[in-house]
């Protein structure tokens, strides 16, 4: 992953092609229940007005789902938009727990402690 | 509305949400797991995430190629290509610092390709099974089976269903003898909350048995 995310020129930005052939992101695809939230970084003027709405909604820390829910687009489209948004480092990620820690028994004891308060 | 309700009751409890409208998650959030929640068409899968989600829950459309295109009762149009599969999924977090969510998807076998995605990562799976018609969940369960995604079965009594007890139960659905099988109202919380608990119990065996 890059350290220094290179600032989008108006020449780094390719056109809004999202379903036409471009149905896989770049690197690892961001999974539906990755975070994602607006870096400090300011948005270059020449943004798609695509990718603006979909910052829009990522304000604060929220799901690759629920920022497609809100737009209201599939959630294939958000993963491609969020992609090339992570890629200029104008959002930043928390990657969800990796499968490797899938069966992490201390995240899920700490799941059912929350759930049990819930009673 | 008893998902309205219930999430006021927990934005009572709870910590104040990260923004007014709830819609953003606590910056102290680290991390976010999820479990599915499966189940025949009409079982309850809105209505259980409904009534656990702290936030209204959403939807989505997720389209996908249909490998074999046959001619399917609940598909207008036989000759499409690609099907899309309505989704819903609700949050809770956890600790302040923990996410979980929890993503319906409908258990007919020609969803499975959508599954696959949805599945990867997933902590397990709530299965829900409509007690007027154990057989409509079969798919699910073969589904779920598949990708050897550990479940637990909640079964939602309707009135006008029978009543079975657990044996003929696990017996219709050929359950493993460690599966858990609970009834559910999906309309309560607490009881769908306890199906919950009972998933999560089993998931915790299942990571910490011997194998
Ligand atoms: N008696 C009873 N009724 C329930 C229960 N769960 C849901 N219902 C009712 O059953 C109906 C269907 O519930 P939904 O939550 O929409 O079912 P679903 O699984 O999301 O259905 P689809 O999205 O169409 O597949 C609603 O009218 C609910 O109020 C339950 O546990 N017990
Ligand atoms: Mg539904």
């Amino acid at each position: 992953m890059a350290e220094r995310p290179e600032v989008p020129r108006a020449s780094a930005i390719r056109p809004y092609v999202i379903t036409r052939g471009r149905t896989e992101s770049e690197g690892e695809p961001l999974s539906w229940e990755s975070l994602v939230m607006t870096a400090e970084a300011a948005f270059p003027a020449s943004l798609q007005p695509e990718h603006l709405a979909i910052l829009k909604h990522c304000e604060g820390l929220i799901s690759v789902a629920e920022v497609a829910a809100h737009l209201g687009q599939p959630p294939s489209v958000a993963q491609v938009l969020l992609s090339d948004l992570l890629r200029w480092g104008l959002i930043v990620t928390r990657p969800p727990i990796p499968p490797a820690e899938r069966a992490d028994v201390t995240m899920l004891r700490k799941v059912l402690h929350g759930l049990e308060s819930c009673l | 509305m008893v998902s309205k309700a219930a999430s006021e009751t927990l934005a009572e409890a709870g910590p104040p949400p990260a923004a007014a409208d709830g819609k953003y998650l606590d910056s102290n959030v680290s991390g976010a797991a999820k479990i599915l929640v499966v189940g025949p068409l009409g079982v309850g899968k809105t209505t259980l995430i409904g009534t656990v989600s702290e936030i209204e829950p959403l939807s989505t459309e997720a389209s996908m190629t249909r490998a074999g295109a046959r001619v399917d009762p609940y598909a207008g149009d036989s000759g499409k290509k690609t099907t899309t599969v309505a989704l819903d999924f609700g949050r809770l977090t956890i600790d302040g610092d923990l996410v979980l969510y929890l993503f319906g998807t409908p258990g007919q076998q020609r969803f499975l390709p959508a599954w696959r995605d949805l599945a990867k990562g997933a902590l397990g799976a709530l299965a829900l099974v409509d007690s007027r018609d154990l057989a409509a969940s079969f798919d699910a369960l073969d589904n779920l089976e598949d990708l050897d995604l550990p479940f637990a079965v909640a079964v939602n009594v309707f009135p006008s269903g029978p009543r079975y007890d657990a044996d003929d139960i696990r017996t219709a659905l050929d359950l493993l003898p460690g599966t858990p099988l609970v009834t559910c109202d999906a309309r309560d919380r607490a009881s769908s909350i306890r199906a919950l608990i009972a998933l999560v119990r089993h998931l915790i065996h299942v990571a910490t048995e011997p194998s």
